[in-house]
């Protein structure tokens, strides 16, 4: 039960020293607005063709605008070297591991549930037809970028270019849960319902989120401790 | 000693790698279908197994690091990644090759293809992070990790674009079909021949790995005094 | 038991080794100092000893466990370069955060009884970000006495602190030593290490140099350890 509380002083500190400041969360969605206005010049939001693969895009603005709050994540442990008094606490690995990644999945799922709507009028489409199977894919993918993104800020706090490098081994990391996410929310705003063809890409999620999480809790003090 | 394996394997390889040139070319007859070009396969599929074996053995070799922190695992983690995506790189020329002579486009989206693009990023990833970072100890320990966590994602990847895109040809070795069996022994004789050359490249990279320790090492002896 | 003790202790950054053969050893009570030039080879030690690095080879033990043994880890205190503390929490969140990491039983008290402590108490709501550095510093000492550890290892503590944050820090060690508690701090600042100190080791290019009981000469002539066993 230890275990439990210390991930949510964890995550506590994370969103309060967040909210306070702001920087991480305004940058995301300002960026995902950007990214949106961006694609309807690429793709014209009026063609019934666009809005049928809109789905995709919108995972794409999720990643990217996600990626500038996951690499803050240990990136902020820098300043005062607070990195070095979290390795000295008694927390295992796993629990500052997953207290990390529960503020970041609240602060980039606040940046994905703003974009929503956002994302509807832009593009004129209609997502709340499946809306609750269509916010579990959105937890789900969600996780599945925010573990990733939370273990490569890990991997990459010491490095020079950090903030080049961990988008660049991110995303190619992220594939297989891109895909899947943006298969099922193409789908579920076209109004198809989770399950027959779509179980496969469900699965597919659920298991890339369990085998990444756990690949995560157990290497993060291995990461941390030279 | 070990020149002298490296000489072997070389060796080997190269004779193996002739008669296999002679085979393909020479002695096996053109497909119904395809005509010439078929024959490349006989490099496309051995240089995705080899690059498939080099990361098994790599993702094997990060584990070992990060267990006994002997700094061999990493020299060979990193080496064995170089050599896989190279041969991970001739897959996607070749198949690309193919694609054009056959579909008349070089890139087609197609689930093989597409994974081995997707991987030879992943690793990719791993050359470029392993730049990034210059003290020897983080490097290899960060690397590491790294390697594991990109290993576990390569068939995750492979499964993802296969339920994706089904445009691939059917396997030509696994598949359907009725192939000419001399095409099996050549096929096999040359992944042999690939990964014999695969592990010259391996050793030589390994030997470049600790020489370029011991100039770190005496680099910064220097720095000290 | 001995507190604090290091044997046979190599740690490489790559080939280099930059401790060699290292021994260093506290019982409970004792104040080592731990003195050096730049890249001695001192704040490695130090960050081995506390659990942020492995040693290469050799054994660290902290009460006779590995320093990064969860429980071990509860009976040491750290004050390192940083002042790990975060500019944008309150004084107060952020002793009450380090509080609850380390589990104590009433967060909110411990936080505020070690805020009056370092004379923090007046400013415990204001953001560590608009601290000046005495602050700031005073607050780091705070941090690390919070958990009341049995060990504390300092790295350099009086570089750069203010008188009042000095006559602080002095006075918590002096009273932590009086309670029998473990101090290995690593220090250019030889006077004000070598006061507290009861036992001294020399650092020299990753080997110890010297290891043995602070004697007056020590106390009168700071140098007198580098004239006699360093290297100028």
């Amino acid at each position: 039960m230890n275990f439990f509380r210390q991930t949510l002083v964890i995550a506590r500190k994370d969103l309060r020293a967040e909210l306070r400041t702001k920087e991480a969360i305004n940058a995301a969605l300002a960026f995902a607005v950007v990214i949106l206005v961006l694609f309807s010049f690429a793709f014209d939001p009026l063609e019934e063709q666009t809005r049928e693969i809109s789905g995709g895009l919108l995972w794409i603005v999720f990643a990217f605008a996600g990626t500038l709050v996951l690499n803050r994540s240990f990136a902020r442990e820098l300043p005062n070297d607070c990195l070095d008094a979290l390795v000295a606490a008694p927390i295992p690995g796993s629990a500052l591991f997953l207290g990390k990644a529960l503020a970041n999945f609240v602060l980039v799922l606040a940046v994905e549930l703003v974009s929503l709507p956002v994302f509807g009028i832009f593009y004129n489409v209609h997502w709340t037809s499946r809306i609750w199977s269509l916010l579990l894919v959105l937890a789900l993918g969600t996780w599945g970028l925010t573990v990733i993104g939370t273990i490569f800020s890990a991997l990459t706090v010491n490095i020079r270019l950090r903030e080049l490098m961990a988008p660049l081994l991110v995303y190619p990391m992220l594939i297989p849960a891109l895909m899947s996410a943006m298969k099922l929310t193409v789908d579920l705003i076209a109004g198809k319902p989770l399950g027959g063809d779509n179980q496969i890409w469900l699965r597919l999620l659920v298991v890339f989120d369990v085998i990444f999480t756990a690949l995560s809790l157990v290497l993060l003090e291995t990461v941390l401790v030279e | 000693m070990r020149q002298k394996i490296i000489y072997g394997l070389g060796a080997a390889a190269a004779i193996l790698l002739a008669r296999n040139l002679y085979s393909i070319f020479l002695q096996l007859p053109d497909d119904a279908m395809q005509g010439m070009i078929y024959r490349i396969i006989f490099f496309h599929v051995p240089a995705a197994i080899t690059a498939m074996l080099c990361a098994a053995v790599a993702c094997v070799a990060s584990i070992l690091f990060l267990i006994t922190r002997n700094f061999r695992h990493d020299a060979l983690a990193v080496a064995v990644t170089e050599v896989g995506l190279a041969f991970l790189a001739a897959n996607l020329v070749t198949g690309s090759i193919w694609g054009r002579v056959i579909w008349g486009i070089w890139w087609t989206w197609d689930a093989r293809l597409t994974s081995a693009l997707v991987c030879w990023l992943l690793y990719a990833g791993y050359l470029m992070l392993r730049h990034a970072i210059e003290e020897p100890t983080t490097r290899a320990r960060v690397s590491a990790v790294f390697n594991i966590f990109a290993f576990a994602d390569v068939p995750i990847v492979i499964f993802s674009i296969k339920w994706w895109r089904t445009q691939h040809p059917q396997p030509v070795f696994w598949g359907g079909g009725s192939i000419d069996p001399r095409m099996y022994l050549t096929a096999a004789l040359n992944l042999v021949a690939l990964a014999l050359l695969a592990s010259v490249l391996v050793l030589i990279r390994l030997r470049q790995e600790e020489v370029q320790r011991e100039i770190d090492s005496i680099r910064r002896y220097a720095h000290a005094i | 038991m001995r507190a604090v003790a290091a044997e046979g202790v190599w740690k490489f950054y790559g080939d280099y080794p930059a401790l060699r053969d290292v021994g260093i050893e506290a019982e409970p009570g004792a104040c080592l100092a731990l003195i050096g030039r730049n890249g001695a080879g001192k704040t490695t030690l130090l960050r081995i000893l506390g659990g942020f690095s492995k040693a290469g080879r050799g054994q660290v033990r902290i009460f006779g466990a590995d320093p990064r043994e969860t429980e071990t880890r509860r009976q040491v205190g750290w004050i390192g370069h940083g002042i790990s503390v975060y500019d944008e929490l309150s004084a107060i969140e952020n002793l009450t955060l380090f509080a609850r990491l380390y589990n104590l039983s009433e967060p909110r008290r411990a936080a505020l009884e070690w805020l009056s402590q370092t004379g923090l108490e007046r400013v415990q709501n204001g953001l560590v970000r608009e601290f000046s550095r005495g602050m700031r510093q005073r607050l780091a000492v705070a941090r690390a006495f919070l958990h009341k550890p049995a060990v504390l290892l300092l790295d350099e503590p009086f570089t750069a602190l203010d008188d009042r944050a000095i006559a602080v820090l002095q006075r918590l060690l002096r009273e932590a030593l009086a309670e029998g508690r473990t101090i290995v701090v690593s220090t250019h600042q030889l006077r004000e290490a070598l006061e507290l100190a009861t036992h001294v080791a020399l650092l020299n290019r990753g080997k110890i140099a010297f290891r043995g009981p602070r004697t007056p000469e020590m106390l009168s002539d700071p140098g007198w350890v580098y004239a006699h066993y360093g290297e100028a």
